[in-house]
């Protein structure tokens, strides 16, 4: 038992170090600071900059296939580089659902010609992918999407709305899950395309979202045309190709998205206790909460080690990654949660040049909630931890042999 | 990143359930629960010394297989999750280990090889009344060559024939090795919340005994002793808790309830999902308590508490 690379790992991480210390500011909440406050445009060209830089030092696609432009290694090298990028400001998020799930899929069920015009400009970063599956009605029920698709001669016609799709507002693709048979069972009527985002008929809404974000956006689709040759996977096939998109997903939506214990740590050593005794840190119920968080946190991480340890040897790792977020978000609310209390009426400021930590805690408290809903739903991944790893049977389905048209759906 | 058991330790890990699942299985157990008289089962612990388990961590020369911390963590996960009703823990994780920390080379080599051969069974005294002890709480009394005092409760103080009891020596505190079976020694069987363990109390009145360590470096020691026990305590919990998961899933799978199995409702389904989720932050904490263990790594401390706070959790709690 050991906590050390093998060889050939350790070489990889001290070039990913080199590599990122080339092109990269270590992490600090200077740094971080400064970048929430830069400006959108600003912030996506340093991310296309950095993007370019990591697929020209072969650090982007580390375990896609090398005729797609990877490296084709095993996914702990993936793992390794993600650890080191973490310790610097990396502006990398506009790729990760693009380059995480959704290129995966086109790679999965396109033509040489298709593959050849898209993936290699994705891991570039010249061209950003979004994921359009969420709709109004279908959200942890997902393949009750609405959204319809009708053939047109050589094209489809689309009609439709999706919701809480990430970065809409600067993508150039993304792939789109349609209905294109409502006379069918619901899982058997669905069709994946790829859709063009800039044209005629898409119209992206920022959603202004509770922690003063606009990552989400809605898009609506009106007559929009898209050739037959962009479907992925064939008609009413489109759930298979979905599954394909999600089992990648819960490996995207991973880490760490706010203050940790470590931050209400060092923000408790420097506020009043609630009794007015001492301060925050000197406090017996603060310091339990504190070691019943810094037990789990531990405890998640070390149980990625177990999985990267998995990933060492070959094996691959099941829906036991799902607890992450189970953990994580709850933690991240619990946390962001104490530290405004303990603020006392101050607490209610959010504003960054007032509050503590430039109002990273009060960010966190209204992002976590929302966390708990992404990428599936606490009651979801607790399902999956139920139903795939312990095997427990599935819930009673009403809509297993009815037309999708025939399902009660409330509006 | 290697942060697992090795193939053998699995191996061994292996052995010892199917060992434990003929040896001590639920009707042996509920010997033990149903009759006061008996500590615990003899024939289990004549096996599992047998088997060399008591020795695992035992270095050769003294009777021992020499093997390390990290076999004897998978074997505590096999006897946690087999609530095996032998005194396992008192005589390996707490008598042996204060053995093997603190013992002179004469005092190793008098006691472990009969521990090792399951004739010695040990016990860990500190507590002397309610509330979490401290040094200067303690006032059982070592004299130099006699203790006088009395410890309540004692793990398995009822069936052991030594113990490692945490004593006042002079202005500090000491550990000392005494022979429970003499006459200035009493013990009183108590009635406990847990009927697989047997728990005595024990008073001393001028007990010979001899001191374990160096003097007045008792308390100092007796840390370090509760931090190895925390560790290989916390893998039976996960164990139990591991049994507890698999035994509850099984029974959702196959109780009916408005016509069909409970486990497909999402109430069920939850409850245990959250089980798992806090075995498997328990597991991967007990993990790095082996990992500070075996390799005597200076985070053992917080390993060993961070292991065993998130067993009793999954264990307890959920």
């Amino acid at each position: 038992m050991d906590f050390n690379d093998a060889p050939e790992e350790a070489k990889f991480r001290s070039e990913a170090r080199a590599f990122l210390e080339a092109n990269l500011q270590p992490k600090s909440n200077d740094q971080e600071r400064l970048q929430r406050r830069l400006k959108p445009a600003e912030y996506l060209k340093a991310a296309k900059d950095y993007q370019r830089k990591k697929a020209e030092a072969g650090f982007a696609g580390i375990t896609w296939a090398k005729e797609q432009g990877g490296r084709g290694l095993p996914p702990i090298y993936s793992v390794i580089f993600n650890q080191e990028e973490g310790k610097f400001d990396a502006p990398s998020a506009p790729f990760s659902i693009g380059l995480g799930m959704c290129v995966h899929t086109v790679i999965a069920f396109s033509d040489e010609a298709t593959k050849d015009r898209y993936v290699a400009k994705a891991l570039r970063g010249e061209e950003i992918w979004c994921q359009l599956f969420s709709e109004p009605a279908a959200g942890s029920d997902v393949a009750a999407g609405k959204t319809k698709a009708v053939r047109d001669g050589d094209d489809w016609i689309i009609n439709g709305q999706k919701v809480w799709t990430t970065g809409a507002q600067f993508s150039d693709f993304g792939i789109l899950l349609t209905r294109t048979n409502p006379d069918v069972e619901k899982h058997k009527g669905l069709t994946m395309f790829i859709v063009d985002m800039k044209q005629k008929g898409v119209e992206v809404r920022p959603i202004h979202q509770a922690s003063g974000g606009r990552e989400f956006n809605e898009v609506y689709f009106t007559d929009v045309r898209v050739p037959d040759s962009w479907r992925l996977g064939d008609p009413g096939m489109g759930w298979n190709v979905a599954l394909v998109t999600l089992m990648n997903e819960r490996l995207a939506v991973g880490g760490s998205y706010g203050p940790d214990y470590k931050e209400i740590f060092d923000f408790a050593k420097g506020i009043n206790s609630p009794s007015g005794d001492g301060t925050l840190i000197q406090d017996e119920s603060f310091r339990q909460k504190l070691a019943d968080w810094i037990v789990r946190a531990e405890g998640y991480k070390l149980a990625k080690f177990r999985t990267m340890t998995a990933l060492s040897k070959g094996q691959t790792p099941g829906p036991e990654s799902s607890i992450g977020k189970v953990i994580n978000a709850n933690q991240m609310m619990d946390i962001a949660n104490t530290a405004i209390e303990a603020q006392d009426h101050y607490g209610i400021i959010n504003d960054p040049d007032l509050a503590p930590l430039e109002g990273a805690f009060h960010q966190s408290y209204m992002f976590a909630p929302g966390l708990r809903i992404a990428g599936g739903t606490d009651e979801i991944l607790k399902n999956i931890i139920a139903e795939r790893v312990l095997g427990l049977p599935q819930d009673v389905r009403v809509d297993k042999g009815v037309a999708f048209k025939d399902l009660p759906s409330g509006r | 990143m290697n942060f697992d058991f090795s193939d053998d330790q699995k191996s061994l890990k292996d052995q010892a359930r199917k060992f434990l699942a003929d040896k001590s299985a639920i009707k042996v157990v509920r010997g033990v629960l149903d009759d006061e008289a008996k500590s615990y089962d003899e024939a289990l612990w004549r096996g599992v010394a047998e088997m060399g388990w008591l020795g695992v961590a035992i270095p050769e020369e003294h009777g021992g297989l020499g093997l390390g911390r990290l076999e004897l963590c998978v074997l505590a996960e096999e006897i946690g999750r087999a609530v095996a009703p032998i005194p396992f823990s008192s005589t390996v994780y707490f008598f042996a280990e204060a053995l093997m920390l603190a013992g002179s080379d004469a005092q190793k080599a008098a006691v472990l090889p009969k521990v090792a051969s399951g004739e010695t069974i040990g016990c860990f005294a500190l507590s002397e009344g309610p509330g979490a002890p401290t040094a200067s709480s303690i006032s059982a009394k070592f004299d130099g060559s006699t203790l006088t005092g009395v410890k309540i409760p004692v793990t398995d103080g009822d069936c052991a024939t030594h113990a490692v009891v945490v004593a006042k020596d002079g202005g500090g505190v000491s550990l000392v090795l005494v022979d429970l079976n003499q006459p200035a020694v009493t013990r009183t069987t108590l009635k406990t919340l847990d009927p697989t363990r047997g728990h005595a109390k024990l008073e001393f009145k001028g007990a010979k005994a001899e001191r374990l360590g160096a003097a007045g470096q008792g308390w100092d020691l007796a840390e370090q002793v509760l931090d190895r026990a925390a560790v290989l305590i916390a893998f039976e919990q996960v164990g139990g808790s591991q049994v507890c998961l698999e035994m509850a899933t099984e029974y959702a799978k196959s109780r009916y309830a408005f016509s069909r199995p409970i486990g497909s409702f999402q109430a069920i389904k939850h409850k245990l999902a959250d089980m798992y989720v806090s075995i498997e932050v328990a597991r991967s904490n007990a993990y790095y308590g082996a990992w500070a263990l075996s390799t005597e790594a200076a985070e053992l401390p917080f390993a060993a508490a961070a292991s065993r706070a998130a067993a009793s959790d999954a264990y307890y709690r959920d």
